[in-house]
C-alpha cells in the first residue's frame, strides 16, 4: 500500500517537474549556448587578435572545444575557421 | 417563462463540449486529419532534449491549456453578455466544438506533418513568400493590441478592487522566492508548490483586509494612468530578467492557479445554482452597443476560436507530441478547457446579480462590460456557493484575472521585443535588448494612452484585438484547407468555418472603421486600415493558393507514403 502511495507521489512529482521545466527548455538551452560561445571566444582570443594572458591554459582546452567550433564560427558570422592551422570546414 | 437556472446552462454547455470532444473530434481525427498512431512524430524524429521532446499527453495538455488560456476568455464573454447570455453561450459552445477544437487540432496536425514547423513557416510554404510577411504583420498587431488591452484591464481591476493590489504585487515576490527555492536551494517541487499556493492565498486574505486605494491624483496622473505606467515598467523589467528568476516560477504558479480558479468557479455554480437574471436576448441594449453581427464574433475570440492558439499548437506543442493521435486530446481538449473558462465567465456575468435591474445598471454602456463585471458577478456566486465573504471572493477572482492578464502582458512584451529586433535587422539596425524593449514599451504605451490619459477607453481596443486574432485563425485554417485539398481529403469542415471567421472578422473591421472615424480615434483607425488590408490580402492569397491546389495532381495519401523508417512501432514508448 505504502509502496503504491510512494510511486503515485513520485509520479506526481515527476509530472509537476515536467510542467515546471518544459515551457522554458528552449530559453535555457539558448542561454547556455550563449555562455559557451563567450567561453569559446576566450579560448580562441589569441587567434582573434586579442591578447590573452592565460593563453597557455586555454590552448590546452582547444582540443576539447574543436567539436563545437564549426557551429560556433558559423553562428558568429564567420564562414571559415578563424584559426589558420585548424580547419573544420 | 421563469429565468433558467445557470446550473442547467452549465450542464448543457459542458455536455455539448464533451460531445464535441468524443464525437466530432473523433470524426476529424479519422476522416479529415487521419491521425496515425504509427507515424513517427517530430518529437521522436528530431529528438534533441530541447525543443523536440516526446511528452506525456496529460502533461502536454496541461502546458498547452495553460499557455492558451489567460484573461482573454474571461474578458471577451464578460463584454459580449451585453447582447444577452444566449448568443454568447451559443457562440462559445458551438465555436469551441466546430471551430476552436478543429482549428487547434488542425494547426497541430499541419505542423506535425511538416517537421514541427510553425504556422509562420507553413504560411511561407503553402501560400508563398508574401504569406510569411503577412503573418509577421498580423502577429505584430496582435502583440501590440494584447499588451495595450491587458494593461487597461489590469489597471481597471486594481482601481475597482483595491483588495487585489497587495496579492497582485505580492505574487511577484512569491514567484521570486519559488524560483530561488527551486534553483538555488533545490527544494522539493511539490512542497514548494503547496507553500507557494498557500502564500498566494494568504496574500489575498491580507490584501482583502488592507485594500490599497490610490489618491485621486498621483504624480499628476489618475490612479488608472499610474497603474498603467507601473505595469509597463514592470513588464519591461520582467521581460529582460533571466526567465528562471521570475517568469518561469510565475507561469508555473499561475498554471496551478488556473485549475484552482476553474474549480472554485464551477464548484460555486454547482452549489449556489444561481438564476440567470440577464435576458437571454437583450432587446434593451444601451444606445452605444454595436450590432451583434458581426461584433459578437470578434468580441469573443478566445473561448470560441482564436488564432493565437495556432501559434502555440504549431510552435511548441507539436514538437512535443509523442503520438500523432495524442493531438486529439492535447489540441481539441485544450480548446474545450478554454471553452469551459469562457462558459464560466458567461455564467458569472449573467447570473451573479440579484435582479434584472441590477444587471442593467451594470451593463449601462458597451464599454462598461469587462472583467470587472466578471469579478463582481463571480464574487457573488462564490459567496453564495462556498460561503466566502463577498469582498474576499471578489478579491480572489480579481487577483486570478490580474495574474492571468499580467502573464500574457509580459510574455507579450518579451515576444514583441524579438519582433522589433527582427524588424530592426531587416532595416539594417542592430537593436540591443534594452533599446528594443524601450521601443516596444513606448509604442504600446502610445496606443494605450491614445484614448485618453486614464486609458478609460481602453476597451475600444478589445474588438480590434479580437478581429486580428480571428484573422490569424482564418490564415491558419486556409493553410490547413490547402493541405487537405492537396491530399484530396474532405476539406469543408475546415473551409466553411474559415470562410465564416474571415467574413465576420472582415466585416467587423469595416464596421469598427466607421466608429473610429466618428470618434476621431486616428491611431486605432490607422491600425484598423492595416487590418483590413491584411484581411483582403489573406483572402486573395488563400483563394489563389486553393485554386492551385485544386488544379494540381493530388498527393498520395500519407499512409501510402509512410516508409518503414518513418514508422514508430505502437509498442514502443
Amino acid at each position: 500500500m505504502s509502496r503504491e502511495l510512494m510511486s503515485l507521489f513520485n509520479q506526481l512529482s515527476r509530472g509537476l517537474r515536467e510542467f515546471y521545466v518544459a515551457p522554458y527548455r528552449r530559453v535555457f538551452a539558448r542561454a547556455q549556448r550563449d555562455e559557451e560561445d563567450l567561453f569559446m571566444m576566450l579560448v580562441l582570443s589569441e587567434a582573434l587578435g586579442v591578447p590573452n594572458p592565460a593563453s597557455g591554459a586555454t590552448l590546452e582546452l582547444l582540443p576539447e572545444m574543436l567539436d563545437r567550433m564549426h557551429h560556433w564560427h558559423l553562428r558568429q558570422g564567420l564562414d571559415h575557421s578563424p584559426i589558420d592551422g585548424l580547419s573544420c570546414c | 417563462m421563469d429565468a433558467p437556472n445557470s446550473l442547467v446552462l452549465a450542464i448543457i454547455g459542458v455536455a455539448m463540449m464533451l460531445a464535441g470532444y468524443f464525437l466530432y473530434s473523433k470524426f476529424l481525427a479519422k476522416k479529415v486529419y487521419k491521425l496515425n498512431a504509427e507515424f513517427k512524430t517530430p518529437s521522436h524524429e528530431f529528438s534533441d532534449g530541447v525543443d523536440f521532446v516526446p511528452t506525456n499527453k496529460y502533461i502536454l495538455w496541461g502546458h498547452h491549456f495553460t499557455s492558451v488560456a489567460g484573461a482573454a476568455p474571461i474578458v471577451g464573454p464578460a463584454v459580449a453578455v451585453i447582447w444577452g447570455w444566449f448568443p454568447a453561450f451559443l457562440w462559445v459552445t458551438l465555436g469551441t466544438v466546430f471551430l476552436a477544437g478543429m482549428h487547434d487540432l488542425g494547426a497541430m496536425w499541419a505542423s506535425v506533418r511538416n517537421k514541427g514547423q510553425s504556422i509562420g513557416t507553413l504560411s511561407g510554404r503553402y501560400i508563398g513568400a508574401r504569406g510569411r510577411n503577412l503573418f509577421l504583420v498580423v502577429i505584430f498587431l496582435l502583440l501590440l493590441m494584447v499588451v495595450a488591452a491587458f494593461a487597461v484591464v489590469i489597471s481597471g481591476l486594481l482601481v475597482d478592487q483595491p483588495g487585489a493590489v497587495i496579492p497582485t504585487w505580492g505574487a511577484l515576490v512569491v514567484a521570486l522566492l519559488v524560483g530561488q527555492a527551486i534553483y538555488r536551494l533545490k527544494w522539493n517541487l511539490l512542497a514548494v508548490t503547496v507553500a507557494g499556493v498557500i502564500a498566494l492565498y494568504a496574500l489575498i486574505l491580507l490584501g482583502d483586509r488592507y485594500p490599497v486605494e490610490l489618491p485621486e491624483s498621483i504624480l499628476g496622473m489618475s490612479p488608472q494612468g499610474f497603474w498603467i505606467i507601473t505595469l509597463f515598467v514592470y513588464a519591461a523589467i520582467a521581460s529582460v530578467l533571466p526567465v528562471w528568476v521570475l517568469l518561469q516560477p510565475r507561469d508555473y504558479i499561475n498554471g496551478i492557479q488556473l485549475f484552482i480558479g476553474l474549480g472554485i468557479l464551477y464548484g460555486s455554480v454547482m452549489l449556489a445554482t444561481p438564476t440567470l437574471v440577464a435576458p437571454a436576448w437583450n432587446d434593451n441594449v444601451p444606445a452605444d452597443t454595436p450590432s451583434i453581427v458581426p461584433l459578437l464574433f470578434v468580441t469573443i475570440a478566445c473561448g470560441a476560436i482564436s488564432g493565437f492558439h495556432g501559434t502555440v499548437s504549431s510552435g511548441t506543442s507539436s514538437k512535443q507530441l509523442a503520438r500523432e493521435t495524442d493531438a486529439r486530446f492535447v489540441g481539441y481538449f485544450g480548446a474545450v478547457g478554454e471553452g469551459l473558462l469562457a462558459l464560466g465567465a458567461i455564467i458569472a456575468c449573467a447570473a451573479g446579480f440579484r435582479t434584472l435591474a441590477d444587471w442593467e445598471a451594470v451593463y449601462d454602456s458597451f464599454s462598461s462590460g469587462g472583467v470587472g463585471v466578471f469579478v463582481q458577478g463571480g464574487g457573488a456566486i462564490v459567496n453564495n456557493g462556498l460561503g466566502i465573504p463577498e469582498s474576499l471572493s471578489a478579491t480572489i477572482l480579481a487577483t486570478m484575472a490580474v495574474l492571468f492578464a499580467a502573464t500574457t502582458m509580459d510574455t507579450g512584451v518579451r515576444l514583441k521585443r524579438y519582433v522589433v529586433q527582427e524588424i530592426g535587422q531587416l532595416a539594417g539596425f542592430r537593436l540591443g535588448t534594452v533599446s528594443a524593449t524601450l521601443i516596444t514599451v513606448v509604442i504600446a504605451l502610445a496606443l494605450t494612452f491614445s484614448q485618453g490619459g486614464d486609458g478609460s477607453g481602453g476597451m475600444l481596443i478589445w474588438p480590434l484585438f479580437g478581429t486580428t486574432n480571428q484573422l490569424l485563425a482564418a490564415l491558419t485554417l486556409s493553410i490547413v484547407t490547402i493541405m487537405l485539398i492537396r491530399k484530396g481529403r474532405p476539406y469543408l469542415p475546415v473551409l466553411l468555418p474559415a470562410a465564416f471567421v474571415m467574413i465576420m472578422a472582415g466585416s467587423a473591421a469595416v464596421v469598427q472603421l466607421g466608429g473610429f472615424y466618428r470618434d476621431g480615434e486616428w491611431l486605432l483607425l490607422a491600425i484598423d486600415v492595416v487590418i483590413i488590408i491584411a484581411a483582403v490580402w489573406v483572402m486573395v492569397e488563400s483563394i489563389i493558393a486553393m485554386g492551385q491546389a485544386f488544379k494540381e495532381k493530388k498527393e498520395p495519401e500519407d499512409d501510402e507514403l509512410l516508409t518503414e523508417d518513418q514508422k514508430f512501432p505502437l509498442d514502443t514508448t
